[in-house]
């Protein structure tokens, strides 16, 4: 659907040139949603208007849907651009339009007549759960309202790609999720291939089948979320898993651990996909003789399979910890000692 | 009792004088409101980072506009008097200040149709283009109805401050209130005269405020 090869992106500055994308590959399926992840600055943002044509590559090619987003211009750009929608962090609603007339908005430049203009805006408001406030104005409606009013227009046409710049960035996280829902929706009912920028790990991991890792203007890392959250390779996919996995002051509470138990060893177990629904401690309290204490943990949903941490203190003999150890490396869990303290 | 209170004042000629500075009032307003919004959007569109970027066609009507604004309206009128003779016909009568009048104030409000503009989220720009608007269609359904309300409240302040011009206008034989309060009032020592006209132009501009805020407040949806 979307293919990127060696695309850069150079912007002329006073102070020198700024590359913002740096030699970027990429393929994106037609009905997948795909993720981009990046501090900000790391070129997320112009490489998510290069899919439209609001950006031109200074070098590469954009194909997008079969057509060269770089090349092509006037009318023939116009069209490609129906076929591609577009949310925004801040809305970007007109606010002299009501709900309606906003979603009617795009519908009137691809010179849809008004009762068929009238019918699909009234099936947009159904799709995104926007019945009974139709005729408010944008600065009557909350956060997660206007998103929906954003992501109703931005399917008006019925695009193939839908483009998500910070979509959930300004909201609260009750309202993040369920905008995440509806997209997760709108991708399975109508097979859209669903493309996202955010610097929130959590995004990816709710609703997210690949993503990319930006730094630089770079990718750095890409792959099925699940398997960058099992094997995160850079520092930088580190952190952002991190972000998800670890509440932040699990570091002070391990050292805090550490020393509340001198004895036995203080092991974070990793369970991503299935594994992480196994009864796992269960297994090892009947097969070893082990004292088990459960310290912290967390288990995370994504788009395809949880994906779990827990640290958990082992106290018995040592001979026994190593079987259990070895046990535990046999069921696909990961392991890490984090201490060793006799 | 008002013969007695007025002894000076003829009030068909108050009459007739009030439609004259009406007249010039509206006829000016209406075309710098056209003229000022075909400027200020050039001015706009035209500058860095929009969508007609170009520093030249910028730079020449951004001098233009800052020319006209900064000379004093009663020296306009007299530059524009050989202007006003080819178009008009004549230098005298209120249709004779109207070139004067447009030109002195369209600049003034292209300024604030510009700032009306640069007020607006480059964001819902940027929304418009990707879904494949036209510039013809982002000017007439994003600009305009996006900055309406400052486009109204700026020609409130320019028609009142049209409201004053026409009264200089007058003292160099335009005719209307101005013309009146200066010739019939000041120089023949009529003050009953310079009020009633002068009380007039307060309520033309009173009238005209609140017009201007009454529209604005109702197309105000932010």
């Amino acid at each position: 659907m979307i293919t990127l090869s060696n695309v850069t992106k150079v912007y002329k500055a006073a102070s020198g040139n700024v590359t913002a994308v740096d030699h970027v590959n990429l393929h994106i399926e037609q009905g997948e949603i795909f993720g981009i992840i990046g501090y900000s600055g790391a070129g997320k943002s112009s490489l998510i208007r290069l899919l439209n044509g609001l950006e031109k590559p200074t070098n590469g090619e954009v194909i997008v849907d079969g057509k060269d987003m770089g090349k092509i211009s006037g009318k023939q750009l116009r069209q490609a651009r129906q076929q591609i929608g577009m949310i925004f962090q801040h809305f970007n609603l007109l606010w002299s339009r009501t709900v309606r007339e906003n979603i009617a908005f795009p519908l009137e430049i691809a010179g849809v007549p008004k009762e068929e203009r009238m019918k699909r805006v009234d099936e947009l408001i159904q799709l995104v759960g926007l019945e009974g406030r139709e005729n408010a104005y944008p600065s009557q409606l909350s956060g997660g309202q206007k998103q929906r009013v954003g992501i109703a227009r931005a399917l008006a046409n019925n695009p193939k790609v839908l483009l998500c710049d910070e979509a959930t960035s300004a909201l609260d996280p009750q309202t993040t999720d369920s905008i995440l829902d509806l997209l997760v929706d709108i991708n399975k009912r109508l097979g859209l291939t669903i493309v996202l920028i955010t610097h929130e790990m959590h995004v990816i991991r709710k609703i997210c089948d690949r993503v990319a890792v930006m730094e630089n203007g770079k990718i750095v890392e890409m792959g099925e979320v699940l398997h960058v959250f099992r094997k995160p390779e850079q520092p930088i996919t580190k952190r952002f898993v991190q972000q998800v996995t670890e509440p932040e002051e699990t570091k002070e509470a391990m050292l805090h651990l550490l020393e509340r138990y001198p004895n036995g060893k203080v092991v974070q177990l990793t369970f991503v996909g299935e594994a992480a629904e196994q009864p796992l401690i269960t297994h090892i309290i009947r097969q070893f003789d082990l004292n088990v204490n459960i310290l912290q943990g967390k288990i995370s949903q994504t788009h395809h399979g949880s994906y779990g941490v827990l640290f958990v203190h082992l106290d018995g003999a040592n001979e026994e910890i190593e079987r259990a150890l070895a046990f535990i490396r046999q069921q696909e869990v990961g392991v890490e000692v984090l201490a060793n303290v006799e | 009792m008002w013969n007695e209170l007025f002894p000076n004042v003829v009030w068909d000629k108050i009459w007739a004088a009030t439609t004259e500075t009406l007249y010039m009032t509206a006829i000016s307003v209406a075309a710098t409101f056209v003229l000022g919004i075909l400027l200020g959007l050039l001015l706009f569109l035209t500058s860095k980072g929009n969508i007609w970027e170009n520093r030249v066609i910028n730079g020449v009507i951004a001098s233009f506009v800052n020319i006209f604004r900064s000379i004093p309206f009663i020296i306009l009128i007299i530059l524009l008097i050989p202007f006003t003779k080819f178009v008009v016909g004549t230098i005298l009568g209120a249709n004779a200040a109207l070139p004067a009048l447009i030109i002195g104030a369209a600049p003034f409000y292209a300024r604030m149709v510009e700032i009306a503009l640069r007020e607006i989220d480059k964001g819902v720009i940027e929304a418009a283009k990707a879904m494949g608007a036209t510039t013809t269609t982002i000017i007439w359904k994003v600009l305009l109805p996006e900055a309406l309300p400052a486009l109204v409240s700026g020609i409130t302040v320019t028609a009142i401050a049209l409201v004053g011009y026409t009264a200089m206008a007058g003292v160099v034989g335009a005719g209307g209130l101005g013309n009146l309060a200066y010739l019939e009032g000041f120089q023949r020592n009529n003050n009953d005269v310079t009020l009633v006209a002068t009380v007039l132009i307060l309520v033309i501009v009173f009238i005209i405020q609140f017009i201007g805020d009454f529209v604005t407040s109702k197309i105000d949806k932010r």
